[in-house]
């Protein structure tokens, strides 16, 4: 911009150029991680958290039942057989629960597949802690395997009085492609 | 620079002038390119829709049909019209001899052909254009998009780097060349809404670029920006893109207030009422137009906390816009009215403008929106308030400025024909899909249930009227450059206000190289 030296207008327009690049890098240093920090702090769009929780207390409150239903789903076109052992289980708040998923590969091909869990009301999912699933990894299958993937949770004491159901669901993506590129951070 | 020349003969007049008037004619004629090509997308739209069942076009090209009439309209029309508005009228209205960064301005005109025609190329190619609606939510335009998805990203950096562009440099004309003694609250309230509306621009456009970024990424480079298989989120990208979306509103309308803040005056022989409440006005609708982008996302499952913030920060905007309208009434208010093109116009905009606001303040009402959510009603709502809003604005900025940028007079009473038809014709196209959009009817389907067809043959009725007077439009538009009567003096309209009316028609190629004396009189009350 040969033009810009002896522009009235050169701090103007330097300050302009470096708000838009600002911005455009705002969308992906703030937008994105922003995004993901609020979704995880605050449980909205039903995103639990991504890693293994630790209890902090163990005192179990008996005085609770909470129905906790699973539903498992495949994405798009994804042929596995995909179901949880359960439908439904009753838990008291603070108890640890387990229960197994099935995963099974009838396809003729090495294949790994990617569970995303998701919680309705998604309130509830700030309270919905996890401490093993299967859904931290990558599952790989062998052609014409199955696999049980297990599952730890514990349903916080705090859970607001309201919740009475908690629905976890997952969905099944076929990450195949993306296995061995990047480990999978959900 | 010289300084005493005209322009320079034939072609590369155009390829390398550096002029504002040039660049800004080019930039009109482009836009009004694009509004005939966006305009024949809606044509085959509405054909299709005359009579339920599938009429004329595979639902996939139907599907591409949306898709590209709303970009092109956005994106090709109406956003370059008034950026060619601005970079005609902005350095005659603050007496400044040219735009700040003239060879710019010309960089920033001329990449957005090439721009367009890569986008207008993908419906040529194997698997054919964008068909995922102009607001490409992800991932049904990443995981699912024909190939053609690549060409439509590069368009959209093209354009935006152009927009980008054209913005700075009205910033950079509007805060550095105004004439001595043209303040701030005394400059034209076009430059003002210009001014604010390029500042928006500058914040806006690089976030959507960095939207159509994160989606290249997501197919070409393996990042999951919003797959949830690899740990993204298909909602961010609602957010990111109406984070821009909605400023991207009040960028397409700003300019109309603007273009109409000068004409209703000017036909009222009366000074706008309430200059500084319009500007402050302006200035707070585009601040808030940064907090309410979640609305258009009412459905995606947000919690009620946040549904209640979008609402009330939504419902807010009526307030600022409120105050323009009452302003405008206003300044009508006992006024010397006559009723010419630009000012039938600006009146209809005033009309029609307001029934789409208040359409507008219905969807914002979040319980009620699940109702109307991707109904005919929102087609309805955004087309008063974008066709009825954007483009009759621009319609009577044409026939007011017309006279002063040709030295000729269009006919007057095509003029009037003109906007009776388009009036008309708009209103029986968009009025019935208000009733059709209540009752449930989905946008962008090529078929629709046996109740609706009534009001779907009469909205294409509508649309073939509304499309036919725009010929007429570009009729009586060259006519008065290749014969229109000649006119004599610098202020075409009796009772027109500004430093554009001090020179002659047409003006001489450059202008205001010495800059004008402001009358020092206190700005505007």
């Amino acid at each position: 911009m040969l033009q810009l030296s002896s522009n009235p207008a050169r701090d103007t327009v330097i300050k302009l150029v470096v708000v838009s690049v600002a911005m455009f890098a705002f969308v992906f240093v703030v937008m994105v991680p922003l995004y993901n920090v609020l979704c995880d702090a605050l449980g909205i769009n039903g995103k639990t958290s991504n890693e293994a929780y630790t209890a902090i207390s163990t005192e179990v409150d008996m005085s609770r039942e909470i129905t906790v239903q699973f539903i498992a789903s495949n994405n798009d076109d994804m042929p596995w057989g995909f179901k949880p052992s359960v439908t439904m289980m009753s838990v008291n708040p603070g108890a640890a629960n387990d229960t197994v998923f099935f995963a099974e590969n009838g396809t003729s091909n090495y294949m790994v597949g990617q569970a995303i869990p998701s919680i309705s009301p998604s309130r509830a999912a700030a309270y919905f802690h996890k401490t093993e699933c299967f859904c931290f990894n990558q599952q790989p299958l062998d052609a014409n395997s199955t696999a049980d993937m297990p599952l730890q949770f514990i349903v916080d004491q705090a859970l607001p009085q309201d919740i009475k159901t908690i629905t976890l669901s997952y969905t099944l993506f076929d990450v195949t492609d993306m296995a061995g590129d990047k480990v999978a951070t959900r | 620079m010289g300084a005493h020349h005209g322009p320079a003969a034939g072609l590369s007049r155009w390829l390398f002038t550096t002029n504002h008037k040039d660049i800004g004619t080019m930039y009109l004629w482009f836009s009004f390119a694009m509004f005939i090509l966006g305009g024949s997308f809606a044509m085959i739209i509405r054909a299709e829709l005359f009579q339920p069942g599938m009429q004329l076009v595979e639902p996939g090209f139907f599907n591409q049909m949306t898709t590209l009439h709303g970009l092109v309209m956005v994106f090709g029309a109406i956003m370059p019209s008034f950026v060619g508005l601005a970079n005609w009228m902005i350095p005659l209205m603050i007496g400044a001899p040219d735009m700040a960064l003239p060879r710019m301005n010309n960089w920033s005109f001329w990449i957005l052909p090439p721009g367009f025609l890569m986008l207008a190329s993908t419906l040529f190619m194997e698997g054919g254009a964008p068909a995922f609606g102009w607001t490409f939510y992800a991932p049904l335009s990443t995981t699912y998009a024909a190939p053609s998805v690549t060409f439509f990203i590069f368009a959209i950096h093209i354009l935006g780097v152009s927009s980008i562009m054209g913005s700075i440099n009205i910033i950079a004309t509007v805060m550095n060349m105004r004439a001595p003694g043209m303040t701030y609250m005394k400059m034209p309230l076009f430059v003002w809404t210009w001014l604010i509306t390029a500042f928006l621009l500058v914040a806006v456009m690089p976030v959507l670029a960095g939207a159509v970024t994160m989606m290249l990424m997501d197919i070409h480079f393996g990042t999951s920006f919003f797959s949830a298989a690899g740990g993204g989120d298909p909602v961010l990208f609602q957010h990111v893109f109406w984070f821009f979306g909605h400023p991207e509103v009040y960028i397409i309308i700003l300019p109309a207030f603007g273009v109409v803040s000068q004409i209703i005056p000017a036909f009222s022989r009366k000074p706008l009422f309430g200059y500084a409440s319009m500007v402050y006005a302006t200035a707070a609708i585009a601040f808030l137009s940064f907090i309410v982008w979640a609305h258009h996302m009412y459905t995606v499952g947000m919690p009620v906390a946040g549904e209640l913030f979008f609402m009330y920060a939504t419902m807010l905007i009526a307030v600022p816009t409120g105050v323009k309208v009452f302003n405008w009434i206003s300044t009508m208010w006992r006024g010397a009215l006559s009723f010419e093109t630009p000012m039938l116009f600006s009146i209809g905009f005033l009309i029609l403008f307001t029934i789409g606001g208040f359409t507008g303040l219905m969807l914002s009402i979040a319980p009620a929106d699940f109702q109307y959510h991707d109904t005919y009603f929102v087609v309805a709502h955004f087309h008063y308030v974008m066709v009825a809003g954007a483009v009759f604005s621009m319609t009577a900025a044409v026939y007011y400025w017309l006279p002063k940028w040709t030295g000729r007079m269009y006919n007057e009473n095509m003029g009037k024909i003109h906007f009776w038809v388009s009036f008309i014709g708009f209103n029986i196209t968009f009025f019935p899909q208000h009733f059709v959009g209540l009752a449930g009817m989905p946008r962008r389907i090529p078929d629709y249930a046996l109740q609706f067809a009534d009001f779907n043959m009469m909205s294409s009725v509508g649309a073939f009227i509304y499309g036919a007077s725009q010929i007429m439009f570009l009729y009586n538009v060259i006519a008065t450059i290749v014969a229109g009567e000649k006119v004599t003096e610098d202020k075409v309209w009796d009772g027109a206000e500004g430093l554009e009316w001090t020179v002659s028609s047409p003006p001489p190629y450059h202008t205001f190289e010495v800059p004008p004396q402001i009358d020092p009189s206190p700005a505007h009350g």
